[in-house]
């Protein structure tokens, strides 16, 4: 029986595995050195913040992997011996594989700031991290005040859970305003105004210089390029992640960032595939980058692969782009490309609407000469997936969208409903008289 | 803010102990005239109870209830155990001994209680509300802005089965055990509640009216916190206003004027079978014997089980009734709310579940149908079983152990939804209905979903959310009751309770949205 091995229980590693499963009697083991189940890595916040208990962000009762055949193993894998194909573990244990996913996810990145390696200095990625910042910040008494470093949605989520437990945080973004790299400009406005909202001490346009040690090697302030000293128990590195593939040097897998890998998530050694965070495509697909560390893609190619080693060779296809986040109190989702400022192309506009009081927003982006819909973004309003993934494989146009916006919205019942403003506002802006039909179950099944 | 909490939490607590206590306390001396009063009202015949009572009870000053309670019970059994052995059925009394001593205790009472009626109830009810509030309010300051806060309740005691916790089921039990099975023990709590009572219904407040203005009033003030913490979502709070509206209105109030307007005592939105006794003889009978207003209850009663509920579930799912209006769910999702997360989501419960609350149907059917057979035949047993002994048993074991004690009793360890989900045999009933005829149903967003469980975790009903919602099905179940947490919790905007289209609402992926495989040709090659 041929044996498949998988070296990572994330969300793609026990993705490919279950799908393998499902179409195959093959052999699988999975190994990780991170947990011993497969849990949401995605919900590791929740469990700091009191919502959960680790239990909880493990999507399959422990009898699952036995009854199904899926072998785990709590180790941690040293090298590849692609030749022979063996896999050595720590305890010198071997493992002979007929086919290798490689699924190792990512690691916190580092750039060389002094005192990087310090005691109270740590990301947040793993299992081990969060256990580390239960050790590092249990309380206010503790940890009388937090650093973080890093304007993205791993940094904002560390800020969020410090401040869950009443800590003191001040948050230093290197760009002028929060995510700009990827949200508009309004958008990001108004997510540095709901940060200051939270008691988040916000710092834009400032980089860490170092972080200062005090007598016993922790951490006890950091400074900024600014020529400020702030005094902190606990510095959060969350400037981004990068591929967890060191191990791999030296067994002959191509790497760049990451492990490169074809359409057909194939690395350049016959058997070898890699997945989620840690592949890199050889060929951008659309507007995605070459590595994706994203929940959603990292499920995908676990998809697509398990198709291909049970017989079937597809490639990672993905769909139009989506993803979803929350930024404290405010849920943001994204369906297609919506450009900031910065890397907008010259043919995207933008159609921007906000709430006058609450913080609610959204930004539809669309082709200025074909009007077609390129993407959108929304905050603090639900959006059907179906409906705006139909939109855009359909190549509608932002006429059209402003019409039949009503289909797309996904909130609870009773909740308040905007579409008849943002439209109003949008004819206001574009001199158009588009009226919003009334929300049809009809259309919005018209798929199933 | 925290001291406000402080201090009202102290005067909670100073309340409930106060109305802990009162069970314990009071002076009861009966006389020769009120005993003569409840015999008259009770229709006693048995002479031997009377000289039993006149010799030990009547005239004697009584320290606590418990003295006069033993008393009371022993003469009663002692009576009509003679009256049996002498074949004299006519004057065997059929009250239960428990009963028949809260009666007795009722109208023996004296001394500060009973006179200071008012300030008895500021010091229980009123303290305990004004506490309660003084905890719940500062909530709209320091839960920050609205949004989704369950900070925490994984780090604390109360919430998380730790000894706060395991002390309020010990004091829900007990408090339980001692209004079905010891009613004389709560003879002092219908004191403080008398002026209310005489002014709604013109009669004495029983332990059952104590029940239902403590359970309004639990809802009321735990709605104010459920108001507080879900002010981000209007469906919560529209929802939570309707099952407190029916509630107050309905069970409580409603009920008490029909009283004092000389009808049947009757709570209209009552549905069999979880309106057990709804067919039972002495029901059957009171309306049959209160002319028109009898009948048209009669009637609703018929209705609302075979039209209403199947209509209403076809087209809002059971959730119209399960959180929208039933007193049970109106109080797991006010009192039960903290403890949602701790129903247990594994296969196992599920299966338990499953065979419990329809055999829980099953027997309230079979019951019934021995009862009306019963009824028109005018036998006392159906193929040698006794009806009345099947009566007593499923009132036992179901009405008052699983409804009652456990049912509410559990919340901090089981969670709030005990009953609901594995024995109300209307839950069981409207959840045939929602599963296979229903427009109801939980949709999922999509591929949304990040799989990190918030959904399945809140859930009061035990339903592993999350293995449907990261599957990208909709979420169609017997047991949900909509109470929309799920979709409240879901930190990605995956989950929306929806009344959408029979067609399509159950919606099998092989692979979810956003990974675009040649769907057609897996589907070929499958087969």
């Amino acid at each position: 029986m041929e044996h498949i091995v998988i070296i990572g229980n994330g969300i793609a590693g026990i993705t490919a595995a279950r799908h393998i499963r499902k179409l195959s009697d093959k052999k699988i083991t999975v190994i990780s050195a991170e947990s011993d189940y497969f849990f949401a890595r995605t919900a590791l916040m929740y469990i700091y913040m009191g919502h959960m208990k680790f239990e909880h962000t493990q999507p399959y009762e422990n009898w699952f992997w036995k009854k199904n055949r899926i072998d785990l193993i709590n180790a941690f894998v040293t090298k590849v011996d692609s030749e022979n194909k063996k896999l050595l573990l720590q305890d010198s244990q071997e493992i002979k594989f007929d086919k290798l996913i490689i699924a190792t996810g990512s690691k916190p990145n580092m750039f060389g700031w002094p005192g990087q390696d310090l005691k109270g200095v740590q990301g947040l990625y793993s299992k081990q991290d969060l256990e580390l910042l239960e050790v590092n910040a249990p309380n206010k008494d503790v940890c009388k005040r937090a650093v973080i470093v890093g304007g993205g949605l791993i940094g904002i989520e560390m800020a969020e859970m410090l401040r869950s437990r009443d800590i003191p945080v001040t948050f230093l973004v290197r760009e002028e305003s929060f995510w700009d790299i990827v949200l508009p400009q309004g958008e990001s406005q108004m997510i540095n105004e709901h940060i200051l909202e939270h008691h988040i001490d916000l710092r834009l346009n400032t980089n860490l210089v170092k972080i200062i040690p005090d007598e016993n090697g922790r951490t006890k302030a950091v400074t900024t390029d600014k020529g400020e000293t702030i005094e902190c128990n606990v510095v959060g590195l969350a400037a981004g992640v990068s591929p967890k593939v060191d191990f791999l040097k030296g067994a002959g897998i191509t790497l760049g960032k990451g492990v490169k890998v074809n359409e057909f998530l194939e690395t350049n050694i016959r058997d070898i595939y890699a997945i989620g965070d840690c592949a890199e495509q050889h060929q951008t697909i659309g507007n995605r980058r070459p590595v994706e560390a994203v929940w959603y893609t990292g499920r995908m190619m676990g998809e697509a692969l398990a198709q291909t080693i049970c017989g079937r060779r597809t490639p990672y296809n993905p769909g139009h782009w989506f993803n979803s986040a929350k930024f404290l109190d405010i849920e943001y989702q994204t369906y297609g490309w919506v450009f900031p400022e910065g890397s907008k192309k010259e043919y995207e506009e933008h159609f921007h609407w906000r709430h006058p009081t609450e913080k609610i927003c959204i930004t539809v982006a669309f082709h200025k000469d074909s009007k077609q819909l390129l993407g959108i973004n929304t905050f603090g309003i639900r959006m059907r997936h179906e409906i705006v993934d139909r939109w855009l494989t359909e190549k509608r146009g932002i006429g059209y969208v402003m019409e039949y916006l009503k289909d797309a919205n996904f909130d609870p019942e009773f909740y308040t409903r905007y579409e008849k403003t943002i439209v109003a506002h949008f004819n206001s802006t574009f001199g158009t008289n588009i009226i919003t039909k009334k929300k049809s179950w009809k259309r919005i099944f018209s798929n199933a | 803010m925290k001291a406000i909490k402080n201090i009202g939490l102290l005067i909670f607590l100073v309340g409930l102990g106060i109305f802990a206590l009162l069970p314990l306390t009071g002076t009861f001396t009966l006389s020769g005239e009120s005993l003569q009063t409840v015999l008259k009202e009770q229709n006693i015949q048995s002479e031997l109870f009377v000289t039993e009572m006149e010799n030990n009870v009547v005239g004697k000053e009584f320290n606590g209830i418990g003295a006069l309670s033993s008393k009371v019970t022993s003469a009663l059994e002692n009576t009509n155990a003679q009256h049996r052995k002498n074949k004299e059925y006519n004057k065997i009394m059929y009250t239960s001994p428990h009963d028949m001593a809260a009666t007795f205790a009722k109208i023996s009472g004296e001394g500060f209680i009973v006179s200071n009626k008012i300030l008895m109830w500021f010091l229980t009810f009123g303290l305990a509300i004004i506490g309660a509030l003084l905890f719940i309010l500062p909530n709209v300051i320091l839960l920050g802005k609205k949004g989704i806060k369950n900070d925490g309740i994984y780090h604390e005691n109360a919430t998380n089965k730790g000894w706060i916790a395991w002390l309020v089921f010990i004091f829900l039990v007990s408090f339980y055990l001692v209004l079905y099975f010891r009613p004389e023990y709560a003879v002092n709590w219908t004191y403080t509640l008398d002026p209310l009572s005489q002014w709604l219904s013109g009669n004495p407040a029983g332990h059952w009216f104590v029940y239902g203005f403590m359970y309004s009033t639990v809802m009321s003030v735990m709605a104010v916190r459920m108001y507080i913490k879900y002010r981000h979502n209007t469906y919560q709070m529209v929802r939570t206003t309707s099952v407190l509206f029916f509630q107050i209105v309905f069970a409580f109030l409603i009920p008490e004027i029909m009283v004092r307007l000389q009808m049947p005592y009757y709570d209209f939105k009552n549905i069999f079978p979880l309106d057990f006794d709804f067919f039972f003889q002495w029901n059957l009978r009171s309306l049959l014997n209160s002319g028109g207003i009898g009948l048209f209850i009669l009637v609703w009663g018929i209705v609302l089980t075979l039209v209403v509920v199947p209509v209403m579930v076809y087209f809002f799912g059971k959730r119209w009734y399960c959180s929208w209006v039933c007193g049970c769910g109106g109080l797991a999702e006010t009192l039960g709310d903290p403890y949602r997360q701790h129903s247990s989501k594994s296969l196992f419960s599920w299966k338990v579940e499953r065979w419990l609350v329809h055999g829980v149907l099953v027997f309230v059917v079979g019951m019934t149908l021995m009862t009306l057979y019963s009824f028109f035949t005018q036998s006392g047993t159906v193929i040698g079983i006794k009806t009345q002994s099947v009566q007593s048993a499923y009132s036992f074991l179901i009405g008052a152990i699983f409804a009652g004690v456990i049912g509410t009793g559990f919340y901090p360890i089981f969670g709030n939804r005990v009953w609901c989900r594995f024995g109300c045999p209307l839950a069981a009933y409207l959840g045939f209905v929602q599963r296979f005829k229903s427009r109801f149903r939980i949709t999922t967003n999509g591929g949304q979903c990040i799989s990190c469980g918030n959904c399945s975790t809140y859930c009061e009903q035990g339903i592993d959310v999350r293995a449907y919602a990261q599957k990208g099905e909709n979420i169609v179940r017997s047991s949900c009751v909509g109470c929309g947490v799920c979709s409240a919790v879901c930190p990605r905007g995956v989950l929306n309770l929806e009344n959408g289209p029979l067609k399509g609402r159950i919606n099998p992926t092989e692979v979810l949205l956003g990974n675009d495989v040649d769907l057609m040709e897996l589907v070929n090659k499958k087969s």
